[in-house]
């Protein structure tokens, strides 16, 4: 009860902290829509179903990491990742509360994006938002210990991105068959699966990246 | 409660810290002075657990919990009132009757008034009595204190000697200053880093 009221603490001071800030969720749901408009344009009219899927899972990646690059960003810029480090709370807390703020920034972005995406190409259908749900879990769980890697470097905004996309290489794999597949279980499975072994990692590991 | 055998920290080629040996008792008073870049702050650091020695053996037998940190930088969250930030800091550290011990280290420290401000918009005295609201917060028992009166005003300086005076009987302290006069009435040790 105690680690899960750490966890409670954590995500719900990212969420004050984007409600005063709005530094991050504004423009994640910028880039994702103007993404959207721009491929809207881009691609010819003749182009395929498949085609404007890819194109989805690009802007939300992209978007993604956009909203990871900024996720460490109070702590880095004030020192209170040392404060948080201290503190007696198991330290997998604090990736596993940056983890659920980043889920809900995600979240967000998509309740605008993917009724976007329905506007500009085509219907969205349960296997495409239960691709998104399971890629999300994915992306904030592998994507926030990456990114507190990354913010103790100072080539932080190239390291993030170098790190990150080829570990998102199967949730782009998983998600776009889900999306386009006739059978999408197996590769909603793919996803689950993912999300189960990166979680179990993320966290056994969170420690080592945040002390020396 | 921390005993250090020639302790040294490396970054890279450079040495920050070479073969600091030291002991310091339950209610032990340990000054460290030194010049700029002596590496009084990493010294701090690596009693805190926040950095890892690159030689020599260093044992703190105190809980991660039960230690007060103060830093160079404040450790607080600037767009937090300081009422949130200690009241996130109470909930990390389970800090008993959270609620009526931040509201009395506020009035202490004379931030009261100032409780609902965000610390970003404090000065740089208010955050250092912030910082020192924060680490006094769960009654540790190992205090480390990096240059604590930077910043503080007459008043400050008061309240924290108010705070060591009742404090000092009770704590072990290393506290690393460039103002070693101030506090000379509480040490029971003196490092003198080069």
């Amino acid at each position: 009860m105690t680690y899960l009221a750490d966890v409670g603490a954590l995500a719900r001071k990212d969420l004050l902290l984007e409600l005063r800030a709005r530094d991050t969720l504004p423009a994640m749901l910028l880039f994702v829509v103007s993404t959207l408009v721009v491929f809207h344009f881009v691609l010819p009219a003749e182009a395929t179903d498949l085609a404007a899927t890819g194109l989805l899972w690009v802007a939300l990646l992209f978007t993604a990491l956009l909203g990871l690059s900024r996720s460490f960003a109070a702590e880095r810029e004030q020192g209170v990742i040392d404060g948080l480090v201290l503190a007696p709370s198991d330290r997998s807390a604090i990736w596993l509360g940056k983890t659920l703020s980043i889920l809900a920034f995600l979240g967000l972005a998509e309740v605008i994006a993917l009724p976007a995406y329905a506007l500009f190409f085509r219907p969205v259908d349960a296997a495409l938002v239960a691709g998104v749900v399971l890629a999300d879990l994915g992306i904030a769980a592998v994507g926030t210990l990456l990114a507190a890697m990354a913010t103790a470097s100072r080539a932080r905004e190239l390291l993030l991105p170098l790190v990150f996309l080829p570990l998102a290489i199967p949730i782009v794999v998983g998600g776009v068959g889900a999306s386009v597949s006739g059978e999408p279980g197996r590769y909603l499975g793919l996803l689950g699966l993912y999300d189960v072994l990166f979680a179990i990692i993320c966290c056994a590991s969170f420690e080592y990246v945040v002390t020396e | 409660m921390i005993r250090a055998r020639s302790l040294e920290k490396r970054y890279g080629d450079k040495r920050i810290l070479r073969g600091v040996t030291l002991d310091v008792a339950a209610d032990g008073f340990l000054l460290v002075t030194g010049p700029n870049g002596s590496g009084k702050t990493t010294l701090l650091r690596l009693i805190a657990g926040l950095a890892a020695p690159s030689r020599g053996q260093l044992d703190v037998s105190v809980a991660r919990g039960r230690i007060g940190y103060l830093g160079h930088e404040p450790l607080v969250y600037r767009e937090l009132t300081a009422l949130e930030n200690l009241d996130l800091y109470g909930r990390l550290y389970r800090v008993q009757e959270r609620r009526e011990r931040t509201g009395m280290l506020l009035e202490r420290f004379g931030l009261w008034d100032a409780r609902h401000a965000r610390a970003g918009s404090f000065s740089r005295g208010m955050m250092q009595r912030l910082a020192l609201c924060r680490v006094l917060l769960h009654e540790p028992r190992l205090l480390l204190l990096d240059e604590p009166y930077s910043g503080l005003d007459t008043e400050g300086v008061q309240l924290l000697d108010r705070e060591l005076a009742e404090r000092a009987p009770g704590a072990a302290f290393v506290v690393a200053t460039h103002e070693p006069e101030r506090l000379e009435q509480f040490a029971s040790a003196r490092l003198a880093l080069a």
